[in-house]
Protein backbone atom coordinates (compact mmCIF):
# COMPACT_ATOMS: atom_id res chain seq x y z
CA UNK A 1 0.00 0.00 0.00
CA UNK A 2 2.95 2.56 0.61
CA UNK A 3 5.81 3.52 -2.27
CA UNK A 4 8.88 2.53 -0.66
CA UNK A 5 11.16 5.21 -0.12
CA UNK A 6 14.58 4.85 -1.87
CA UNK A 7 17.42 3.87 0.71
CA UNK A 8 20.92 5.16 0.20
CA UNK A 9 21.70 1.65 -0.77
CA UNK A 10 25.71 1.09 -0.66
CA UNK A 11 25.11 -2.64 -0.85
CA UNK A 12 22.16 -5.24 -1.05
CA UNK A 13 22.93 -8.38 0.73
CA UNK A 14 19.80 -10.79 0.78
CA UNK A 15 19.24 -14.51 2.27
CA UNK A 16 17.36 -16.81 1.34
CA UNK A 17 17.06 -19.72 3.86
CA UNK A 18 13.93 -21.82 4.43
CA UNK A 19 13.55 -23.85 7.41
CA UNK A 20 10.53 -26.12 8.70
CA UNK A 21 9.69 -23.79 11.75
CA UNK A 22 6.19 -21.89 12.71
CA UNK A 23 8.00 -19.41 15.36
CA UNK A 24 8.14 -16.48 14.38
CA UNK A 25 11.02 -14.43 16.31
CA UNK A 26 12.51 -10.92 15.55
CA UNK A 27 14.19 -8.63 17.49
CA UNK A 28 12.21 -5.72 19.95
CA UNK A 29 12.60 -2.10 19.97
CA UNK A 30 15.56 -0.92 21.87
CA UNK A 31 16.83 -3.76 21.75
CA UNK A 32 20.11 -5.79 20.25
CA UNK A 33 18.92 -7.38 16.29
CA UNK A 34 18.82 -10.73 16.32
CA UNK A 35 21.30 -12.60 13.75
CA UNK A 36 20.50 -12.50 10.13
CA UNK A 37 20.52 -16.08 10.88
CA UNK A 38 18.09 -16.79 13.47
CA UNK A 39 16.05 -14.69 11.87
CA UNK A 40 16.21 -16.90 8.69
CA UNK A 41 15.66 -20.27 10.90
CA UNK A 42 13.09 -19.26 12.91
CA UNK A 43 10.76 -17.89 10.04
CA UNK A 44 9.56 -19.35 7.05
CA UNK A 45 10.51 -16.91 4.50
CA UNK A 46 14.10 -14.90 3.80
CA UNK A 47 15.60 -11.65 5.82
CA UNK A 48 16.14 -9.12 3.56
CA UNK A 49 19.43 -7.29 4.61
CA UNK A 50 19.71 -3.74 3.01
CA UNK A 51 23.37 -1.90 3.72
CA UNK A 52 22.39 2.15 4.58
CA UNK A 53 25.35 5.18 5.00
CA UNK A 54 23.77 4.86 8.73
CA UNK A 55 21.74 2.39 9.46
CA UNK A 56 20.89 -1.31 8.69
CA UNK A 57 17.37 -2.53 7.56
CA UNK A 58 16.32 -6.13 8.30
CA UNK A 59 13.46 -6.59 6.12
CA UNK A 60 11.25 -9.66 7.40
CA UNK A 61 7.69 -11.46 6.15
CA UNK A 62 5.87 -12.65 9.21
CA UNK A 63 2.11 -13.75 9.53
CA UNK A 64 0.73 -11.23 7.89
CA UNK A 65 2.51 -8.43 7.54
CA UNK A 66 5.98 -7.51 6.59
CA UNK A 67 8.25 -5.85 9.18
CA UNK A 68 11.63 -4.31 8.81
CA UNK A 69 13.82 -3.91 11.73
CA UNK A 70 16.16 -0.43 11.72
CA UNK A 71 19.38 -0.70 12.97
CA UNK A 72 22.51 1.33 13.95
CA UNK A 73 24.83 1.29 16.86
CA UNK A 74 24.11 -2.51 17.28
CA UNK A 75 20.35 -1.74 18.33
CA UNK A 76 17.00 -1.84 16.95
CA UNK A 77 16.08 2.05 16.75
CA UNK A 78 12.94 1.64 14.75
CA UNK A 79 10.10 -0.52 13.60
CA UNK A 80 7.52 -0.39 10.70
CA UNK A 81 5.35 -2.98 9.78
CA UNK A 82 2.25 -2.67 7.01
CA UNK A 83 0.12 -5.85 5.97
CA UNK A 84 -3.41 -8.12 5.90
CA UNK A 85 -2.87 -7.92 10.01
CA UNK A 86 -0.55 -6.48 12.34
CA UNK A 87 1.84 -8.41 13.18
CA UNK A 88 2.56 -9.67 17.10
CA UNK A 89 3.60 -5.79 18.81
CA UNK A 90 3.81 -6.93 22.01
CA UNK A 91 6.59 -8.88 20.83
CA UNK A 92 8.07 -6.04 18.28
CA UNK A 93 7.62 -2.84 20.61
CA UNK A 94 9.09 -5.49 23.99
CA UNK A 95 9.31 -3.24 27.15
CA UNK A 96 7.25 -0.12 25.35
CA UNK A 97 4.33 -2.56 24.45
CA UNK A 98 2.49 -1.94 28.20
CA UNK A 99 3.07 1.95 27.94
CA UNK A 100 1.87 2.27 24.15
CA UNK A 101 -1.30 -0.03 25.04
CA UNK A 102 -1.65 2.30 27.90
CA UNK A 103 -1.55 5.36 25.71
CA UNK A 104 -4.41 4.11 23.41
CA UNK A 105 -6.52 2.60 26.09
CA UNK A 106 -6.40 6.50 27.38
CA UNK A 107 -7.37 7.96 24.14
CA UNK A 108 -9.97 6.04 23.72
CA UNK A 109 -11.54 6.05 26.96
CA UNK A 110 -12.16 9.84 26.66
CA UNK A 111 -12.26 10.42 22.78
CA UNK A 112 -14.59 7.49 21.53
CA UNK A 113 -14.06 7.03 17.78
CA UNK A 114 -11.67 5.49 15.03
CA UNK A 115 -9.01 7.01 13.97
CA UNK A 116 -5.09 6.98 13.42
CA UNK A 117 -2.91 6.71 16.52
CA UNK A 118 -0.05 8.77 17.19
CA UNK A 119 1.94 8.61 20.20
CA UNK A 120 4.22 11.27 20.93
CA UNK A 121 6.53 11.15 24.14
CA UNK A 122 10.14 12.00 24.31
CA UNK A 123 11.53 8.48 24.05
CA UNK A 124 9.05 6.56 22.17
CA UNK A 125 7.03 7.65 19.11
CA UNK A 126 4.53 4.86 17.76
CA UNK A 127 2.10 5.41 15.29
CA UNK A 128 -0.67 3.27 13.64
CA UNK A 129 -3.09 3.59 11.32
CA UNK A 130 -5.17 1.50 8.03
CA UNK A 131 -8.16 -0.22 7.96
CA UNK A 132 -9.14 -3.77 7.29
CA UNK A 133 -6.75 -5.25 5.11
CA UNK A 134 -3.93 -2.80 5.12
CA UNK A 135 -2.75 -1.61 8.23
CA UNK A 136 0.52 0.08 8.74
CA UNK A 137 2.21 1.59 11.99
CA UNK A 138 5.65 2.74 12.68
CA UNK A 139 7.64 3.17 16.12
CA UNK A 140 10.63 4.71 17.20
CA UNK A 141 13.18 5.85 19.66
CA UNK A 142 13.85 9.46 18.99
CA UNK A 143 17.22 9.68 21.01
CA UNK A 144 18.41 6.34 19.49
CA UNK A 145 17.85 7.77 15.36
CA UNK A 146 21.40 8.38 14.68
CA UNK A 147 21.77 12.10 14.11
CA UNK A 148 22.07 12.14 10.35
CA UNK A 149 19.14 10.46 9.95
CA UNK A 150 15.61 11.87 9.59
CA UNK A 151 12.81 10.24 11.23
CA UNK A 152 10.67 9.89 7.74
CA UNK A 153 13.23 7.42 6.78
CA UNK A 154 11.63 4.64 9.00
CA UNK A 155 9.37 3.56 6.88
CA UNK B 1 -0.59 -5.68 -3.08
CA UNK B 2 -0.64 -2.17 -4.15
CA UNK B 3 -1.25 -1.05 -7.92
CA UNK B 4 0.09 2.58 -9.20
CA UNK B 5 -2.50 4.43 -10.47
CA UNK B 6 -2.55 5.42 -13.93
CA UNK B 7 -1.48 9.25 -14.27
CA UNK B 8 -3.92 11.56 -16.31
CA UNK B 9 -3.54 10.97 -19.87
CA UNK B 10 -4.41 7.52 -20.27
CA UNK B 11 -8.15 8.28 -20.38
CA UNK B 12 -10.74 8.73 -17.60
CA UNK B 13 -12.55 11.87 -16.82
CA UNK B 14 -12.47 14.66 -14.03
CA UNK B 15 -13.92 16.44 -11.95
CA UNK B 16 -14.40 19.10 -8.65
CA UNK B 17 -16.41 17.84 -5.98
CA UNK B 18 -17.60 20.53 -3.38
CA UNK B 19 -19.51 19.91 -0.34
CA UNK B 20 -23.55 20.48 -0.65
CA UNK B 21 -25.88 20.80 -2.89
CA UNK B 22 -26.41 16.35 -2.65
CA UNK B 23 -29.60 15.44 -3.00
CA UNK B 24 -30.68 12.91 0.04
CA UNK B 25 -33.22 9.85 -1.21
CA UNK B 26 -35.27 9.85 2.71
CA UNK B 27 -37.91 6.83 1.86
CA UNK B 28 -37.23 3.79 -0.07
CA UNK B 29 -37.17 0.25 -0.15
CA UNK B 30 -33.80 0.27 -0.41
CA UNK B 31 -32.92 3.36 2.07
CA UNK B 32 -32.03 3.06 5.56
CA UNK B 33 -31.92 6.11 7.78
CA UNK B 34 -28.73 7.08 9.20
CA UNK B 35 -28.03 9.34 12.12
CA UNK B 36 -24.84 11.27 13.10
CA UNK B 37 -25.14 12.18 16.69
CA UNK B 38 -23.41 11.63 19.81
CA UNK B 39 -24.20 7.95 20.10
CA UNK B 40 -25.67 5.67 23.17
CA UNK B 41 -26.30 6.29 26.51
CA UNK B 42 -22.96 4.61 27.87
CA UNK B 43 -20.82 6.61 25.53
CA UNK B 44 -21.45 9.95 27.36
CA UNK B 45 -19.01 9.66 30.05
CA UNK B 46 -16.54 8.98 27.53
CA UNK B 47 -17.54 12.22 25.74
CA UNK B 48 -19.82 10.83 23.29
CA UNK B 49 -19.18 10.03 19.35
CA UNK B 50 -17.39 12.09 17.45
CA UNK B 51 -18.67 11.92 13.72
CA UNK B 52 -19.79 8.01 13.65
CA UNK B 53 -23.04 7.39 11.60
CA UNK B 54 -25.19 5.32 13.27
CA UNK B 55 -28.02 2.75 12.20
CA UNK B 56 -30.68 0.27 13.09
CA UNK B 57 -30.44 -3.10 11.77
CA UNK B 58 -32.42 -6.02 12.70
CA UNK B 59 -31.49 -9.20 13.82
CA UNK B 60 -33.32 -12.54 13.47
CA UNK B 61 -32.80 -16.14 14.48
CA UNK B 62 -32.05 -17.66 10.92
CA UNK B 63 -35.67 -18.90 9.18
CA UNK B 64 -37.98 -17.67 12.43
CA UNK B 65 -39.52 -14.39 13.02
CA UNK B 66 -37.30 -14.42 16.26
CA UNK B 67 -35.66 -11.13 16.11
CA UNK B 68 -34.28 -7.95 17.82
CA UNK B 69 -33.62 -4.73 16.95
CA UNK B 70 -30.73 -2.97 17.42
CA UNK B 71 -29.76 0.48 17.42
CA UNK B 72 -26.49 2.88 17.28
CA UNK B 73 -24.96 0.44 15.10
CA UNK B 74 -22.17 2.14 13.18
CA UNK B 75 -21.60 2.31 9.67
CA UNK B 76 -18.24 1.68 7.75
CA UNK B 77 -17.25 1.54 4.59
CA UNK B 78 -13.56 0.55 5.65
CA UNK B 79 -14.05 -2.88 6.62
CA UNK B 80 -16.52 -5.78 5.91
CA UNK B 81 -19.14 -7.72 8.51
CA UNK B 82 -21.15 -6.96 11.36
CA UNK B 83 -19.54 -7.45 14.78
CA UNK B 84 -21.65 -6.41 17.58
CA UNK B 85 -21.51 -6.87 21.38
CA UNK B 86 -22.47 -9.69 23.40
CA UNK B 87 -23.99 -7.49 26.09
CA UNK B 88 -26.31 -5.62 22.83
CA UNK B 89 -27.07 -9.06 21.81
CA UNK B 90 -30.25 -10.51 23.17
CA UNK B 91 -31.76 -13.09 20.86
CA UNK B 92 -30.22 -16.73 20.33
CA UNK B 93 -28.14 -17.28 17.55
CA UNK B 94 -26.45 -20.46 15.95
CA UNK B 95 -22.60 -20.93 16.14
CA UNK B 96 -20.92 -21.02 13.26
CA UNK B 97 -19.34 -24.22 12.98
CA UNK B 98 -16.29 -26.63 11.53
CA UNK B 99 -17.09 -29.86 10.54
CA UNK B 100 -15.95 -31.33 13.89
CA UNK B 101 -18.60 -28.99 15.16
CA UNK B 102 -16.03 -26.49 17.11
CA UNK B 103 -17.09 -22.70 16.72
CA UNK B 104 -15.55 -20.74 14.93
CA UNK B 105 -14.55 -17.60 16.62
CA UNK B 106 -12.48 -14.38 14.99
CA UNK B 107 -9.82 -12.12 16.17
CA UNK B 108 -10.44 -8.67 14.20
CA UNK B 109 -8.30 -5.98 14.11
CA UNK B 110 -9.07 -2.47 14.42
CA UNK B 111 -6.62 0.76 14.05
CA UNK B 112 -7.36 0.76 17.67
CA UNK B 113 -7.81 -2.71 18.86
CA UNK B 114 -8.80 -6.38 18.09
CA UNK B 115 -12.45 -7.38 18.29
CA UNK B 116 -12.49 -11.14 19.77
CA UNK B 117 -15.52 -13.78 20.19
CA UNK B 118 -17.00 -16.87 18.31
CA UNK B 119 -18.94 -16.15 14.68
CA UNK B 120 -22.60 -17.00 14.66
CA UNK B 121 -25.36 -16.90 12.19
CA UNK B 122 -28.30 -14.39 11.54
CA UNK B 123 -30.88 -12.97 9.07
CA UNK B 124 -30.46 -9.26 9.24
CA UNK B 125 -32.92 -7.28 7.87
CA UNK B 126 -33.35 -2.85 7.62
CA UNK B 127 -35.83 -1.18 9.36
CA UNK B 128 -37.29 0.34 6.59
CA UNK B 129 -36.32 -1.52 4.08
CA UNK B 130 -37.15 -4.60 2.26
CA UNK B 131 -33.48 -5.98 2.11
CA UNK B 132 -32.84 -9.10 3.37
CA UNK B 133 -29.43 -11.07 4.27
CA UNK B 134 -30.02 -15.04 5.03
CA UNK B 135 -28.09 -16.87 7.53
CA UNK B 136 -25.03 -14.30 7.66
CA UNK B 137 -22.28 -14.90 9.69
CA UNK B 138 -21.56 -12.67 12.32
CA UNK B 139 -19.25 -11.77 14.90
CA UNK B 140 -20.22 -11.63 18.45
CA UNK B 141 -18.09 -9.19 20.27
CA UNK B 142 -17.55 -10.96 23.40
CA UNK B 143 -17.51 -8.54 26.31
CA UNK B 144 -19.08 -10.59 28.77
CA UNK B 145 -16.86 -13.30 28.46
CA UNK B 146 -19.36 -15.81 28.01
CA UNK B 147 -17.09 -17.65 25.56
CA UNK B 148 -13.04 -18.73 25.47
CA UNK B 149 -10.76 -16.11 25.84
CA UNK B 150 -8.95 -14.11 23.52
CA UNK B 151 -5.76 -16.05 23.29
CA UNK B 152 -2.13 -14.50 22.97
CA UNK B 153 -2.07 -14.46 19.29
CA UNK B 154 -4.98 -12.70 19.17
CA UNK B 155 -4.49 -10.08 21.92
CA UNK B 156 -0.74 -9.47 20.71
CA UNK B 157 -1.53 -8.30 17.42
CA UNK B 158 -3.08 -4.96 18.73
CA UNK B 159 -1.98 -2.45 21.40
CA UNK B 160 -5.53 -2.01 23.74
CA UNK B 161 -8.87 -3.49 22.77
CA UNK B 162 -12.00 -2.97 21.20
CA UNK B 163 -14.06 -5.67 23.16
CA UNK B 164 -16.18 -3.37 24.97
CA UNK B 165 -18.67 -0.60 24.63
CA UNK B 166 -16.13 2.32 25.05
CA UNK B 167 -13.42 0.67 22.62
CA UNK B 168 -15.88 -0.77 20.06
CA UNK B 169 -18.02 3.33 19.74
CA UNK B 170 -21.37 1.61 19.25
CA UNK B 171 -23.30 -1.55 20.12
CA UNK B 172 -22.51 -3.04 16.54
CA UNK B 173 -20.36 -2.37 13.70
CA UNK B 174 -22.25 -2.56 10.05
CA UNK B 175 -19.00 -3.11 7.89
CA UNK B 176 -20.68 -2.70 3.97
CA UNK B 177 -16.93 -2.06 2.44
CA UNK B 178 -15.46 -2.68 -0.97
CA UNK B 179 -15.15 -6.04 -0.03
CA UNK B 180 -17.40 -9.39 0.50
CA UNK B 181 -15.53 -10.93 3.52
CA UNK B 182 -13.33 -9.42 5.53
CA UNK B 183 -10.65 -11.24 5.16
CA UNK B 184 -11.27 -13.02 1.58
CA UNK B 185 -8.79 -15.78 -0.21
CA UNK B 186 -6.28 -15.17 2.15
CA UNK B 187 -8.10 -16.69 5.18
CA UNK B 188 -8.87 -20.13 3.18
CA UNK B 189 -4.72 -20.62 2.62
CA UNK B 190 -3.69 -23.64 4.94
CA UNK B 191 -0.14 -22.17 5.30
CA UNK B 192 0.14 -19.70 8.48
CA UNK B 193 3.21 -17.71 8.47
CA UNK B 194 5.11 -15.60 6.54
CA UNK B 195 2.89 -14.83 3.16
CA UNK B 196 0.22 -17.38 4.33
CA UNK B 197 -3.03 -16.89 6.05
CA UNK B 198 -2.79 -13.70 8.29
CA UNK B 199 -5.27 -16.58 11.10
CA UNK B 200 -7.85 -14.43 11.42
CA UNK B 201 -10.21 -17.47 12.14
CA UNK B 202 -9.87 -19.78 15.13
CA UNK B 203 -11.28 -22.78 16.51
CA UNK B 204 -10.75 -23.55 20.35
CA UNK B 205 -11.71 -26.83 20.99
CA UNK B 206 -10.97 -27.87 24.60
CA UNK B 207 -10.65 -24.25 25.33
CA UNK B 208 -7.16 -24.15 23.72
CA UNK B 209 -7.27 -21.64 20.34
CA UNK B 210 -5.55 -21.71 17.12
CA UNK B 211 -5.54 -19.98 14.00
CA UNK B 212 -7.90 -22.01 11.49
CA UNK B 213 -8.05 -21.50 7.36
CA UNK B 214 -12.30 -21.03 6.35
CA UNK B 215 -13.70 -20.80 3.54
CA UNK B 216 -15.32 -18.01 1.96
CA UNK B 217 -18.58 -18.80 3.03
CA UNK B 218 -17.41 -19.27 6.44
CA UNK B 219 -16.31 -15.65 6.57
CA UNK B 220 -17.96 -12.43 7.54
CA UNK B 221 -20.23 -11.40 4.96
CA UNK B 222 -20.55 -8.00 3.94
CA UNK B 223 -24.15 -8.13 4.33
CA UNK B 224 -25.19 -5.84 1.28
CA UNK B 225 -23.64 -8.90 -0.69
CA UNK B 226 -25.80 -10.93 0.99
CA UNK B 227 -29.02 -9.03 -0.49
CA UNK B 228 -30.96 -10.95 -3.32
CA UNK B 229 -31.07 -7.35 -4.96
CA UNK B 230 -29.64 -3.93 -4.80
CA UNK B 231 -26.52 -5.91 -3.69
CA UNK B 232 -23.68 -4.37 -5.79
CA UNK B 233 -22.64 -1.43 -3.13
CA UNK B 234 -24.40 1.12 -0.77
CA UNK B 235 -24.38 5.30 -1.26
CA UNK B 236 -23.89 7.05 2.34
CA UNK B 237 -25.94 10.49 1.93
CA UNK B 238 -25.50 12.73 4.92
CA UNK B 239 -26.07 16.67 4.44
CA UNK B 240 -23.25 19.33 5.01
CA UNK B 241 -22.75 20.06 8.73
CA UNK B 242 -24.75 23.84 9.79
CA UNK B 243 -23.41 23.79 13.48
CA UNK B 244 -20.93 21.60 14.37
CA UNK B 245 -21.67 19.27 17.33
CA UNK B 246 -25.16 18.75 16.17
CA UNK B 247 -26.75 15.96 15.47
CA UNK B 248 -27.07 15.78 11.42
CA UNK B 249 -29.79 12.90 9.71
CA UNK B 250 -29.47 11.03 6.06
CA UNK B 251 -29.84 8.06 4.74
CA UNK B 252 -27.84 4.83 3.62
CA UNK B 253 -29.18 3.84 0.05
CA UNK B 254 -28.59 -0.30 -0.78
CA UNK B 255 -27.62 -0.46 -4.56
CA UNK B 256 -25.91 1.44 -7.64
CA UNK B 257 -27.89 1.66 -10.21
CA UNK B 258 -30.13 -0.52 -9.31
CA UNK B 259 -33.14 1.74 -8.69
CA UNK B 260 -33.99 4.86 -9.86
CA UNK B 261 -33.03 6.50 -6.71
CA UNK B 262 -29.40 5.16 -6.74
CA UNK B 263 -27.95 5.72 -9.90
CA UNK B 264 -24.46 7.30 -9.79
CA UNK B 265 -25.74 10.23 -11.31
CA UNK B 266 -23.22 12.70 -12.04
CA UNK B 267 -20.68 10.82 -9.37
CA UNK B 268 -17.16 10.35 -10.95
CA UNK B 269 -16.40 6.78 -10.63
CA UNK B 270 -12.58 6.02 -8.71
CA UNK B 271 -11.69 2.05 -9.12
CA UNK B 272 -9.51 0.82 -6.57
CA UNK B 273 -6.66 -1.66 -5.87
CA UNK B 274 -6.84 -5.00 -3.87
CA UNK B 275 -6.92 -3.26 -0.44
CA UNK B 276 -9.51 -0.55 -1.26
CA UNK B 277 -7.02 2.12 -2.25
CA UNK B 278 -6.25 4.93 -4.48
CA UNK B 279 -3.66 8.34 -4.82
CA UNK B 280 -4.16 11.50 -3.49
CA UNK B 281 -2.57 14.52 -4.79
CA UNK B 282 -1.70 17.42 -2.13
CA UNK B 283 0.28 20.18 -2.55
CA UNK B 284 1.87 22.89 -4.69
CA UNK B 285 3.80 19.95 -6.47
CA UNK B 286 0.65 17.75 -6.68
CA UNK B 287 2.80 15.10 -4.69
CA UNK B 288 1.39 11.74 -4.87
CA UNK B 289 0.48 9.96 -2.09
CA UNK B 290 -0.66 6.00 -2.97
CA UNK B 291 -2.39 4.07 -0.43
CA UNK B 292 -4.50 7.08 0.69
CA UNK B 293 -8.61 6.05 1.32
CA UNK B 294 -12.13 6.61 1.71
CA UNK B 295 -13.72 5.45 5.13
CA UNK B 296 -16.78 5.99 6.84
CA UNK B 297 -15.86 4.35 9.61
CA UNK B 298 -12.82 6.68 10.78
CA UNK B 299 -13.92 10.12 12.32
CA UNK B 300 -11.84 12.47 10.77
CA UNK B 301 -9.76 13.61 7.90
CA UNK B 302 -6.21 12.44 8.47
CA UNK B 303 -3.63 13.38 6.18
CA UNK B 304 -0.09 13.75 5.69
CA UNK B 305 2.22 15.89 9.12
CA UNK B 306 3.25 18.97 10.06
CA UNK B 307 6.52 19.03 8.34
CA UNK B 308 4.32 18.17 5.16
CA UNK B 309 1.43 20.59 4.86
CA UNK B 310 2.87 23.21 7.48
CA UNK B 311 -0.69 22.93 9.70
CA UNK B 312 0.37 22.83 13.49
CA UNK B 313 -0.63 20.62 15.45
CA UNK B 314 -2.24 20.74 18.84
CA UNK B 315 -0.30 21.78 21.72
CA UNK B 316 -2.71 18.89 23.82
CA UNK B 317 -2.60 16.17 21.19
CA UNK B 318 0.03 15.95 18.59
CA UNK B 319 -2.01 14.00 16.46
CA UNK B 320 -4.31 16.57 15.64
CA UNK B 321 -4.44 19.64 13.59
CA UNK B 322 -5.12 23.18 15.30
CA UNK B 323 -4.65 25.47 13.00
CA UNK B 324 -5.55 29.31 14.17
CA UNK B 325 -8.66 29.80 11.33
CA UNK B 326 -10.33 27.01 9.54
CA UNK B 327 -8.28 26.05 6.57
CA UNK B 328 -9.77 25.63 3.28
CA UNK B 329 -8.08 22.99 1.24
CA UNK B 330 -8.07 20.95 -1.80
CA UNK B 331 -6.63 17.82 -3.10
CA UNK B 332 -7.04 15.17 -5.86
CA UNK B 333 -8.35 12.12 -5.82
CA UNK B 334 -6.97 9.42 -8.32
CA UNK B 335 -8.30 5.83 -9.00
CA UNK B 336 -6.54 3.10 -10.82
CA UNK B 337 -8.64 3.29 -13.88
CA UNK B 338 -7.12 7.06 -13.92
CA UNK B 339 -9.89 9.12 -13.56
CA UNK B 340 -9.46 11.87 -11.33
CA UNK B 341 -11.90 14.06 -9.15
CA UNK B 342 -10.61 17.55 -6.57
CA UNK B 343 -12.41 17.48 -3.27
CA UNK B 344 -12.34 20.51 -1.49
CA UNK B 345 -12.40 19.79 2.50
CA UNK B 346 -11.47 22.25 6.05
CA UNK B 347 -9.46 21.30 8.62
CA UNK B 348 -10.12 23.54 12.13
CA UNK B 349 -8.74 23.60 15.24
CA UNK B 350 -9.66 20.41 16.85
CA UNK B 351 -9.23 21.47 20.24
CA UNK B 352 -11.46 24.35 20.17
CA UNK B 353 -14.20 22.16 17.91
CA UNK B 354 -17.05 19.98 19.85
CA UNK B 355 -15.93 16.81 20.83
CA UNK B 356 -18.86 14.91 20.27
CA UNK B 357 -21.82 14.86 17.01
CA UNK B 358 -21.02 15.96 13.49
CA UNK B 359 -17.70 18.12 13.03
CA UNK B 360 -16.68 18.67 9.82
CA UNK B 361 -13.57 20.02 10.19
CA UNK B 362 -12.23 18.17 12.43
CA UNK B 363 -8.89 16.28 11.64
CA UNK B 364 -5.15 15.14 12.41
CA UNK B 365 -2.01 13.39 10.97
CA UNK B 366 -1.38 10.40 9.13
CA UNK B 367 1.92 9.62 8.13
CA UNK B 368 2.12 6.13 9.23
CA UNK B 369 4.77 5.05 8.01
CA UNK B 370 4.50 7.11 4.68
CA UNK B 371 2.42 9.82 4.58
CA UNK B 372 -1.08 9.31 2.91
CA UNK B 373 -5.13 10.68 3.04
CA UNK B 374 -7.61 9.02 5.20
CA UNK B 375 -10.44 10.98 4.45
CA UNK B 376 -12.97 9.28 7.12
CA UNK B 377 -16.89 10.89 7.70
CA UNK B 378 -16.59 14.99 7.36
CA UNK B 379 -15.58 13.62 3.93
CA UNK B 380 -19.07 12.55 3.54
CA UNK B 381 -20.69 15.25 5.04
CA UNK B 382 -22.72 17.51 1.61
CA UNK B 383 -21.69 14.26 -0.88
CA UNK B 384 -23.05 11.35 -1.98
CA UNK B 385 -20.45 8.69 -1.65
CA UNK B 386 -21.06 5.67 -3.57
CA UNK B 387 -19.23 2.20 -2.08
CA UNK B 388 -18.98 -0.20 -5.14
CA UNK B 389 -18.01 -3.86 -4.13
CA UNK B 390 -15.83 -6.39 -5.95
CA UNK B 391 -16.85 -8.71 -8.45
CA UNK B 392 -17.83 -12.16 -7.80
CA UNK B 393 -17.14 -15.52 -10.07
CA UNK B 394 -18.22 -19.08 -9.18
CA UNK B 395 -18.25 -18.35 -5.58
CA UNK B 396 -15.08 -16.47 -5.04
CA UNK B 397 -14.42 -13.12 -4.59
CA UNK B 398 -12.34 -11.37 -7.51
CA UNK B 399 -10.42 -8.54 -6.15
CA UNK B 400 -11.51 -6.41 -8.89
CA UNK B 401 -14.77 -3.92 -9.42
CA UNK B 402 -14.52 -2.31 -6.47
CA UNK B 403 -14.69 1.59 -6.51
CA UNK B 404 -15.70 4.92 -4.85
CA UNK B 405 -17.58 7.35 -6.34
CA UNK B 406 -18.48 10.73 -5.36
Amino acid sequence: MISRSQSRSIALFAVAVVFFSSLPAHASLGGDPSSVQTDAQQLKSSVRVTQSANYTVHEMQVQGATVREYIAGGKVFGITWEGQARPDLQQLLGPYYARVTQAVEQYKAQHPGRHPISIQQPDLVVQMGGHQRAFSGRAYIPNMVPSSVRAEEIR
Amino acid sequence: MFLLAQLAGCGGSSSTSTPGGNTITTSGSNVAALTVNSGPPELQSAGGALNTGFMSMSLCAPGTSTCQTVNFVAVDTGSSGIRILKSNLSVSLPNETDSSGNTIAECNQFVDGFTWGPVQLADVTFPGTSETASSVPIQIVDDSNSFTGAPGSCTNGSAGSDNNIVGLGAYAILGIGNFRQDCGLACTLTFFGPSGNPGLYYTCPGGVCNPVAVSIAQQLQNPVAMFATDNNGSIIELPTVSTDGGTVNGSVVFGIGTQTNNGLGNATMLTLDSNGLMTTLFGPAQTAYPGSFIDAGSNGIFFLDTATNGIPTCPTNPSLYCPSTTLNLQATNQGLNGTSSVVKFNIGNAETLPGSGAVSEFGGVFDVPSPLFDFGLPFFYGRNVFTGIEGVSNGQPTDTGQFVAY
